[in-house]
């Protein structure tokens, strides 16, 4: 206190003393504690039976590079698919149509009822029911042509996925205010026309988080296609395992694919919301 | 004889629920006509302005807007409702202005303006952008013709509401509490808008708590409690020599 000057009345001057850093032990054991953990880890993994090497040499081969251009074609076809039946179905299911209402609500019980790889199983093996299928009297085939590996996919997936999107979709349209239905229909927009230029795109700022959720799903829920031969990246590195036994290091190779996809669509998402945050970014949300 | 009433209102009935929120209310706006309707919240006349707009559905009685009966159509004995399509050809005869504003939020306010005209009435953007700058000047505001309503006061909110209304070119304009929702400083600048509107001949029904207003803009004061008109007549006889009781405790109340 001693070399501390002394204000009028006898209390010290405390303007210039500088802050002293808090030490923070909690932090520096917590870091040295998570460290050590992560070091007897990592040996493990050294010192386990993995050949780092296969995982090298297996991360870029054609059969993988193809496995992932597959996952990524079919995230993307089955995804468009699930928007537009979640948009289509959402509207539907706030329509005052009551036909409209249970037919949306029928498809979402079902569709997130049962289990995804379950509907896969069932598009693939749809020949057994319908040996023949088509639109009569325009065209007809017969289903096992039909249905390849990737048809089932995309309907399996895509299918599955509008029953969620429209949830989604269901809560953004919601979330708008009434009163923007009310102006829309103040300057005589039709229903359909004030979804389209008023309410859905106010709905997509709220839409389009949950919407990245929902397609990250379903970038790693295409492995599930695996089981019904459609070759993407997972079923790639299973065939590779089945022929060299490298079981861990190709799932690895897998894993790595996933992690890159799924690293590179987070900015691509934010980027989005930027856009659809007009008008309202400047209040500060 | 006097010329048809733009808008004539027989005998409407509203019912929400057990809740009659209108109790056969018949009015005549003459063309040109600035109609204030006044009354406590709860007597019905933000209902009856919300039916003149089809926004709710009369449960009794009918309202002609120029002669044309609004929102159904008599045919063989029977009241059949009319489609969407033409539900939304008779809106676009009237202006709404809502007491939250509602402007779009993600168009700037001359995209506000320009929407009906482009997307309702199908005209070129090109000839509508003229026009609806020329009402955002009319409103005071065309340095903000490039801002969003999130930047934008209530008061100037309310004001690109008002273009809004009119850039479909409204035979009626309705005011549903238009400046309740507004800063006590910034409710001159609607009420001056809303003045020069009344003077360009413009037909307006106007529910509002501004008794000021009313009587300076308004020919005619209708006075409604409890889903009923209980008195109209001009401002200087409404507000100034009230003859019924319920008339006299409102004002009493409200000065």
């Amino acid at each position: 206190m001693s070399t501390v000057p002394t204000l009028a009345g006898g209390f010290p001057d405390l303007s210039d003393l500088p802050a002293a850093r808090p030490p923070h032990w909690g932090r520096w054991i917590a870091a040295a504690l998570i460290l050590g953990g992560l070091g007897l880890i990592g040996r493990a993994f050294v010192e386990g039976q993995i050949e780092w090497a296969y995982v090298g040499r297996f991360l870029t081969v054609p059969v993988i590079l193809a496995g992932i251009g597959n996952t990524m074609v079919m995230a993307v076809l089955a995804m468009a698919l699930g928007i537009v039946l979640g948009v289509v179905v959402a509207i539907m299911r706030l329509s005052p149509n009551p036909v409209l209402t249970a037919v949306a609500a029928g498809y979402t019980w079902l569709f997130r009822g049962t289990p995804l790889i379950l509907q896969l199983l069932l598009w693939f093996n749809l020949a057994l029911v319908f040996p023949v299928i088509g639109i009569p009297g325009i065209w007809s085939g017969r289903a096992v042509d039909v249905m390849t590996p990737f048809l089932a996919a995309l309907l399996g997936l895509g299918i599955n996925q509008g029953a969620y999107t429209s949830e989604v979709v269901r809560a953004g349209l919601l979330s708008v205010d009434a009163g923007q239905y009310e102006a829309a229909e103040a300057i005589g927009m039709s229903r359909l026309k004030a979804l389209r230029r008023i309410i859905l795109p106010q709905a997509m700022r709220v839409v389009l988080p949950p919407i990245g959720n929902e397609f990250i799903g379903l970038v790693k829920s295409t492995s599930l296609a695996s089981v019904i031969q459609y070759p993407e990246v997972l079923h790639a590195a299973e065939n590779i395992y089945y022929a060299n036994s490298r079981v861990i290091e190709l799932l690895i190779v897998a894993g790595l694919w996933y992690l890159l996809v799924v690293s590179i669509l987070t900015p691509l998402q934010m980027l989005l919301e930027r856009y659809f945050a007009r008008g309202a970014a400047r209040l500060g949300r | 004889m006097s010329a048809r009433p733009l808008v004539a209102i027989r005998d409407a009935v509203k019912r929400f629920g057990d809740f009659q929120a209108l109790r056969g209310v018949s009015l005549d706006v003459r063309a040109g006509e600035v109609l204030c309707l006044i009354g406590a919240s709860g007597s019905g006349k933000t209902t009856l302005l919300r039916c003149v707009n089809q926004l709710a559905r009369l449960d009794g009685g009918g309202i002609w807007l120029d002669g044309e009966l609004l929102g159904v159509r008599e045919h063989a004995g029977k009241l059949h409702r009319l489609s969407d399509a033409e539900v939304a050809r008779q809106r676009a005869k009237t202006g709404m202005v809502f007491q939250r504003f509602n402007l779009f939020p993600h168009k700037t306010a001359l995209g506000n303006v320009t929407e009906g005209p482009v997307q309702v009435q199908g005209r070129r953007p090109a000839d509508v952008h003229a026009e609806a700058m020329e009402l955002l000047r009319s409103v005071g505001l065309a340095n903000k013709a490039g801002n969003y309503p999130s930047e934008l006061s209530g008061g100037q909110q309310q004001r690109v509401a008002i273009a809004r209304a009119l850039a479909m070119k409204p035979r009626l304009m309705l005011f549903d509490e238009p400046t309740s929702a507004l800063d006590p400083e910034l409710v001159g600048d609607v009420l001056a808008v809303m003045k020069q509107l009344a003077k360009t001949g413009m037909t307006m029904m106007v529910v509002t708590h501004e008794l000021g207003f009313a009587r300076e803009v308004a020919d005619t004061v209708a006075y409604m409690d409890q889903g009923a008109i209980v008195e109209s007549g001009p401002p200087s006889q409404v507000l100034g020599a009230p003859r019924e009781a319920r008339t006299k405790a409102f004002l009493a109340a409200v000065i």
